[in-house]
């Protein structure tokens, strides 16, 4: 099913994805990649200090749905799969290739791309690239 | 004030993230659907992102330290090795599999809906795998 083109949400929503990460840089001096923010507060904690960042940042993001559904109204948003199986299996591959590639698409993506990091420029290439093969092989091939 | 940044830092992000489409799991898949349905929106988030982060750190990273820490916390690691691409390539198999990322999915926990917590769980699991076997 397709989706609107939304350019200019997109381009605004991606701003203020920005703009937290400034944020988070200038108070703390972290990258606001999620999988990393994630992975530090997972047992064992190597430092400490992860733990009060990781858990509050992610309160907030837990906060922005309710906080958007009492000014906003609702939210659009279709599942790709209701098959739990699948959605168990992707979120492991999400997971562990995250945390294994030290980043995700907030970290390497945005953060790294930002600050000219080489190594995040080349893990957007892999996840974009493997990203868009899957979807290729589950539509046009697998036919799902 | 610390904890009222990070936590408006969260927020903000969490925000961002609806207002992109990128809680959409249809829109991110289809996003990478590039010879189908390609609906090209995502590309405008990276970019307003990277367009209000990239001169963002420049102007931060200026400063000494930042406000309420010793120093910045950055990747120092600049090997282009089997971990970083493997790792990515796997991350994107996932991604294009659920549409899902780590900061949409966690975001979308207060969807109280039950394929989310699988996800986000299975999510877990994965980097807990990463945390045994990288020492």
């Amino acid at each position: 099913m397709e989706t609107e083109f939304t350019p200019i949400t997109s381009l605004l929503g991606g701003a203020l994805i920005g703009l937290s990460a400034v944020m988070l840089m200038a108070t703390y001096g972290k990258i606001a990649g999620i999988s990393g923010i994630i992975f530090r507060i997972l047992p064992p904690v190597l430092r400490k200090e992860s733990i009060p960042v990781g858990i509050l940042f992610i309160f907030g993001l837990l906060l922005a749905v309710p906080l958007w559904n009492l000014f906003f109204g609702d939210i659009e948003r279709q599942a790709v799969s209701d098959n739990y199986f699948i959605l168990g299996v992707s979120g492991l591959l999400v997971g562990f290739g995250s945390s294994y590639g030290n980043g995700c698409t907030s970290g390497h993506g945005v953060c790294g791309l930002s600050r000219g990091s080489i190594r995040s420029l080349i893990a957007t290439f892999s996840f974009m690239f493997t990203g868009f093969l899957t979807v290729y092989i589950l539509r046009n091939i697998l036919g799902l | 004030m610390k904890y009222i940044a990070l936590l408006l830092s969260g927020i903000i992000f969490g925000v961002g993230l609806i207002l992109s489409g990128m809680t959409n799991p249809l829109k991110v898949q289809n996003f990478l659907d590039l010879f189908g349905i390609w609906d090209p929106s995502l590309a405008f988030v990276m970019g307003g992102a990277i367009f209000v982060a990239l001169p963002g750190f420049w102007l931060v990273q200026k400063q000494k330290k930042p406000i309420f820490n010793e120093s910045f916390d950055l990747p120092k690691s600049k090997d282009l090795d089997f971990r970083l691409i493997f790792g990515a390539g796997v991350f994107g198999i996932g991604w294009g599999i659920g549409g899902l990322c780590p900061g949409p999915a966690l975001t979308s926990i207060t969807f109280f809906d039950i394929g989310i917590y699988i996800f986000v769980v299975s999510m877990l699991f994965g980097m807990l795998i990463t945390k045994k076997i990288v020492k």
